[in-house]
């Protein structure tokens, strides 16, 4: 079974992102980039599929600027077999995602698409589901748990009051959750074979998607800063400032 | 303009955040109409019609909505859309699930989980875990939105608008839900609780989770956690409070043994009042909260509970 993973090249979540003193977006220069942790869990997932001898083949695709090809070399080194980037500058939102990964879809015709929740940059939580509707398939969407049976797959999503368990036929589109597995770190060893890998280089328009954005940022800015707090000295004292001062209980 | 909001409901009861995505909807422009789909929701929808600002509702019922099956939600919606200028939802677990199919089909570019209505084109919303806020502004013919809970006001009550039964629309055969397994408990619901006591990595164990469930109990507090509690297994996944989570606003947010992440923090950094108690003197949580308590959260919060 030929299974598609995405990989998103994101700011890495743990540096505190800046915004530029104009507002017209966020500080990215010299600005320490990673794979997207639901992708991450993506690859993965797909990864131990493919040990388990479930999945004959990975591949790996993202779509942006050239330095994504460090972000598919990565997947590759967790043990994607080979990598596609569809090459753009342009910023581009789960729309276009979802018309790219349609388009590679109908030409390698994978069984299952497996993509991240979200991307903790625009945090949209839309491709993987747009995805699958433009490919008229089913979708599941923030899976904790995936099992092929024939033709279709049972899984376990989370959802608001717990868990969920569907079946979904086969191909679908899945996306991961933080609970679906815990990704390997990528050995040297596997990092010099993932160099050898094939990566393949496409623009948008020999795919015939227009990956242009729809929607237009106005402005970007900092979120109001809360007060400084106060250290409180024992459980009295916070019991009498939550009564007394911010009158909470 | 004319919105047509998407309500989630558990058949008898709306859930919240539905009332705040009408709230969202009245500040776009023209006609509320709210459309209830499911498996025997008659008393959801007649719980729709009571909302201040709905001119109508829609209630659509039939087996294969059971579950809130996406392919086929959104079956229903889609043909639906045409006659109106907004598609709106509550950005819960619900909203996220089938909006963007909605989306995809109309050709349109969805704008997630806002937290304000600029105009009837133009939305803010954050991104980089509540750490950037933009306002966008959309070209497309029909606004697809998702609706952050907690940056709207629920929308009262009061209301008695009609309600008109709509054929359901078809079984799209893609997906058949099997079961929901759903934490059970007495406690208010997360996304509406006013006071909510959170244990992180700290808390060590689920059976020490019980410490925390005895001050929630003093509070009439709702119980959460951060993504390390869940990850560790101390608690089921809906508990975890979050950017990939729930988002919360309560009045007062207690957060016991938990460090601080960014993650965490997009969370419950809206919360009115936050304390926290964790015996690292130099934890992150520390710079957003009102009143901070350094001490061993085994001691400290008995010593609470027993004060309240």
């Amino acid at each position: 079974m030929k299974v598609l993973v995405t990989v998103k090249r994101v700011i890495d979540p743990y540096v505190k992102v800046r915004v530029k003193a104009d507002g017209s977006g966020v500080e990215t220069a010299n600005v320490k980039m990673t794979m997207n942790p639901f992708c991450e869990i993506a690859v993965e997932q797909a990864v131990r599929m493919k040990e388990a001898g479930v999945v004959t083949e990975i591949v790996a695709v993202s779509i942006g600027t050239q330095q994504c090809q460090e972000t598919l070399r990565t997947a590759m080194a967790m043990g994607a077999d080979r990598g596609i980037l569809v090459e753009t500058d342009a910023e581009v939102q789960p729309l276009a995602v979802a018309k790219v990964m349609k388009a590679i879809a109908t030409k390698e015709s994978p069984k299952l698409i497996i993509m991240g929740k979200q991307a903790i940059d625009d945090d949209s939580n839309q491709s993987g589901q747009m995805t699958a509707a433009l490919l008229g398939w089913p979708q599941a969407a923030f899976i904790s748990k995936i099992e092929i049976n024939g033709d279709a797959a049972d899984v376990t999503r989370e959802i608001d009051g717990g868990l969920e368990k569907l079946t979904i036929k086969l191909p679908a589109v899945v996306t991961s959750d933080l609970r679906l597995n815990e990704p390997r770190y990528v050995t040297l060893p596997n990092i010099m074979k993932a160099k050898k890998k094939p990566l393949e280089i496409l623009k948008p328009d020999a795919l015939g998607v227009d990956v242009a954005p729809r929607l237009k940022t106005l402005k970007v800015e900092e979120p109001a800063k809360r007060g400084a707090g106060v250290k409180v000295a024992d459980v009295k004292e916070l019991v009498a400032k939550l009564k007394n001062e911010a009158k909470v209980i | 303009m004319a919105v047509l909001v998407i309500a989630e409901h558990d058949g008898k009861l709306l859930k919240p955040g539905t009332a705040n995505a009408v709230t969202a909807a009245t500040k776009m422009g023209g006609d509320v109409t709210v459309l209830v789909a499911g498996s025997q929701c008659g008393d959801a929808a007649k719980a729709a019609a009571k909302l201040a600002g709905v001119k109508k509702v829609l209630h659509s019922d039939a087996p294969h909505y059971n579950g809130s099956v996406a392919e086929n939600l959104a079956a229903l919606v889609v043909p639906l859309a045409a006659g109106y200028t907004h598609v709106v939802a509550p950005a819960t677990g619900f909203g996220k699930n089938f909006m963007p199919r909605v989306a995809a089909q109309l050709d349109v570019q969805q704008i997630s989980e806002i937290s304000g209505v600029v105009s009837p084109d133009t939305f803010v919303r954050p991104t980089y875990a509540g750490n950037v806020i933009a306002t966008v502004q959309s070209a497309d013919k029909i606004k697809v939105v998702t609706v952050r809970g907690t940056g709207f006001d629920a929308a009262a009550g009061g209301g008695a608008a009609p309600v008109e039964t709509l054929a359901p629309g078809p079984d799209a055969g893609l997906s058949k839900f099997i079961s929901q397994e759903l934490t059970k408990s007495a406690r208010p619901e997360l996304t509406a609780a006013k006071i909510i006591v959170s244990g992180g990595r700290g808390m060590g164990s689920g059976d020490n989770f019980k410490i925390l469930e005895a001050l929630a109990d003093k509070l009439g507090a709702a119980v959460g956690a951060s993504r390390a509690a869940v990850d560790s297994g101390f608690v089921p996944n809906d508990y975890q409070v979050g950017q990939t989570g729930k988002i919360v606003a309560p009045e007062l947010y207690i957060a016991v043994g938990i460090s601080g992440a960014i993650q965490h923090l997009a969370g419950m950094k809206d919360s009115k009042v936050i304390v926290a108690i964790n015996k690292d003197a130099e934890a992150p949580i520390f710079a957003i909260a009102n009143y901070w308590l350094v001490e061993d959260l085994f001691k400290a919060v008995p010593e609470l509970t027993n004060e309240l």
